[in-house]
């Protein structure tokens, strides 16, 4: 099989989209001339033009909301957030209108759009430019919201996400952006990964390690180290997408291991992590052996500090400790 | 050189105007009064605890609506803000879904999911209905936007209040409709008050709030509101600018309502004087200044007028029956119209949970 970059193969999914429907038309900042921020649309404006690739001023709440009335005409926007940190100046187009005209319209209107962009910290750009919103949209009924980790998952997932008839809010992390992966070729098929099915990244047997994104990387190094150092056997699960939500993936791990630690770049409370520790409480009580426990970014604004910033962020070390920190019968 | 005094241009002479037929001419009046009826029957039951949330009435302001909806073409498109009862007859809602959403009924025109500030009615072009202040603007744009892109000859009128100027979206907006050359009419419904502070008192400008446009050259007029003729006139310009080279431009039109921002604005006798809303009715009222012209035209007699008056009542009252008479939502439909994926039963929206109710305890 091929091996592509994250960035390559998410380039890749929406190269495919561009010539599979003419109405898909990408729209965002320096994503055309410039060729991307981060080189994710590299060539793409060379090779469909203005039409299709456009460059849009500095004005996320004024180019996302005119993505939005474009979609209920029938044009299917896909919106790059140069980074999602940069919602909160789009924050009524994308919650407001975005989510909500399809309800408060009793269904007459629609909103397929994909806003897309990286979501992480760990790039020393401080607090403003290092927040991690799945969960916060994952919170409004009406928008969906996916979070991809490997290069195969991010193209699979992109093409779900346009070709989905509602808003999905695609989530991905610049510190993946280089990872590389195999990924189908495009010979063998049109490859699509659905929205809402998780995947087992790792099999195991004594805890279940439950992430997305940039975490899903953090808890596979974590599973290595434990079962190398500690005779612990990890199976890691990975959400891939956060509404729709795999629950059923989620309470057959914690029914095959009984325990289960959450890792999640969100801070603590109200992440992903504090809805799945909901539902599987709900759900799954009585499978448990041991409280659930939670690698969150520790819960302050995001430091600028390079030498301590990853120790604010999940890694494989704080992964490690917390499952050793829990007691295995 | 000679200067025509702009008081004295009479607009029915416009080439727009004078294509209109004598019936053509009192549909129009027929719509302004449709409108405040269906108002008048609003806040009646609105004040009897009928129906919840605001009523933002448009009551004074109807030429508007009316006027600029009057020149839709088959691909023009409108979408307002929060006081959108007005726009939504004039593209052809009827009075029963319109009275029933607000009653917040099953057969309301959001099945009772929207309300007073969110009709919708895509298949008459009219896209809400929305209501957060200016949130609307760049909607309205990407209406635009959509248009072009799709190879649609047509234009979007968005409308917006003289509150909604001062919003960074509406300000975004403008720099992209004239970077992108889309067809986007901005129509500032200038009523004078920002909820309750006064355009003075809200507003940074020179001569109007139009003319902010003129930094983003675009295109822009101030309109007289009390004079549908006018109102369609300068319109007209602006729509066809907008189809023909896909130019943007912002009218503003100066308008009165002659009740608060909204009916729970109990302070709109104050920040006003009496004087000055009994100064508009007398003399600047939509209806009374168009039916005037109408009887002096020879095309409407004071008897059709009041037939009509009286016909849009019973027009409105029994939009209130059947308001009434009408089932409300169940908790079922709560869980509906979130997702259309959902809604349309697909494949993908078998896959993966959606809602998250806590379906443990049953």
């Amino acid at each position: 099989m091929r091996t592509l970059t994250y960035r390559e193969a998410l380039r890749e999914g929406l190269d495919e989209e561009l010539a599979r429907d003419p109405n898909v038309v990408l729209l965002g900042e320096e994503i055309a001339q410039y060729n991307g921020a981060y080189k994710v649309t590299e060539g793409l404006w060379n090779k469909w033009g203005d039409k299709r690739v456009v460059d849009t001023p500095i004005s996320e709440a004024g180019f996302i909301g005119m993505g939005i009335g474009a979609s209920m005409l029938g044009v299917r926007p896909v919106m790059e957030l140069m980074f999602w940190s940069f919602h909160s100046v789009a924050f009524d187009q994308l919650v407001s209108n975005a989510a909500c005209v399809r309800y408060m319209s009793g269904g007459l209107c629609h909103c397929p759009i994909v806003v897309r962009g990286p979501a992480n910290g760990g790039t020393g750009v401080g607090a403003t430019h290092s927040h991690i919103p799945e969960g916060l949209f994952a919170a409004f009924p009406g928008l969906k919201v996916c979070s991809p980790a490997t290069p195969a998952d991010v193209k699979g997932l992109i093409k779900s996400a346009i070709r989905d008839n509602d808003p999905v809010y695609f989530m991905e992390n610049t510190l993946l952006y280089g990872n590389t992966g195999e990924v189908p070729d495009p010979a063998d098929g049109d490859f699509v990964i659905p929205l809402g099915v998780a995947d087992l990244k790792r099999e195991g047997k004594d805890i279940s390690l439950i992430a997305h994104g940039r975490s899903v990387i953090h808890a596979l190094a974590a599973a290595e180290i434990l079962k190398a150092e500690h005779g612990i056997d990890a199976d890691v699960l990975d959400l891939r997408s956060i509404r729709p939500l795999d629950v059923e993936a989620i309470l057959r791990t914690v029914h095959k291991t009984h325990r289960v630690v959450l890792v999640d770049e969100s801070k603590p409370f109200g992440g992903v992590s504090a809805m799945i520790a909901t539902i599987i409480q709900e759900e799954a009580f009585d499978a448990l052996d041991a409280p659930i426990r939670r690698v969150c970014s520790l819960d302050s604004p995001s430091i600028y500090s390079p030498h301590i910033e990853n120790e604010q962020l999940p890694n494989p070390k704080r992964i490690v400790e917390k499952v050793l920190s829990m007691k295995f019968a | 050189m000679l200067q025509a005094s702009p008081a004295s241009l009479d607009f029915a002479n416009s080439p727009i105007n004078q294509a209109l037929t004598a019936g053509d001419k009192v549909n129009l009046y027929k719509q302004m009064v449709r409108i405040r009826r269906f108002e008048q029957a609003s806040l009646k039951y609105y004040n009897a605890g009928r129906m919840a949330g605001f009523l933002h009435l448009y009551i004074g302001q109807e030429a508007v609506a009316v006027g600029t909806i009057s020149l839709g073409g088959a691909d023009d498109h409108f979408i307002t803000a929060y006081r959108d009862h007005g726009h939504a007859l004039a593209v052809g809602m009827s009075m029963d879904e319109c009275m029933a959403e607000m009653f917040g009924k099953q057969t309301g025109c959001s099945k009772g999911k929207g309300g007073s500030m969110h009709f919708f009615a895509p298949d008459k072009n009219y896209w809400g209905g929305h209501g957060i202040v200016g949130g609307q603007t760049p909607l309205g744009l990407g209406l635009a936007y959509g248009l072009k892109y799709l190879g649609r000859e047509g234009c979007c009128l968005c409308y917006l209040g003289d509150g909604a100027v001062n919003q960074g979206a509406y300000h975004e907006s403008l720099n992209l409709a004239a970077l992108f050359d889309i067809p986007v009419i901005y129509v500032i419904e200038n009523n004078g008050y920002s909820m309750g502070t006064s355009q003075k008192r809200s507003s940074a400008y020179q001569s109007c709030l139009a003319e902010r446009a003129e930094a983003y050259g675009i295109e822009w007029d101030v309109i007289n509101g009390s004079d549908i003729y006018e109102v369609r006139a300068k319109t007209h310009i602006a729509m066809e600018r907008a189809r023909k080279q896909h130019q943007p431009s912002v009218i503003e039109i100066d308008t009165y309502r002659y009740y608060g921002h909204s009916v729970a604005d109990a302070n709109h006798k104050k920040y006003r004087t009496p004087e000055e809303i009994e100064n508009y009715k007398l003399n600047h009222d939509p209806i009374s200044v168009f039916r005037t012209r109408l009887v002096a035209e020879g095309v409407l007699t004071n008897e059709q007028a009041e037939s009509i008056s009286k016909d849009a009542a019973a027009e409105a009252a029994r939009s209130v029956k059947f308001a009434e008479e009408s089932a409300a939502p169940t908790v079922a439909d709560i869980g509906t119209d979130v997702y259309w994926e959902s809604d349309h039963q697909t494949a993908a929206s078998k896959i993966g949970r959606h809602f998250f109710n806590d379906t443990a305890v049953q």
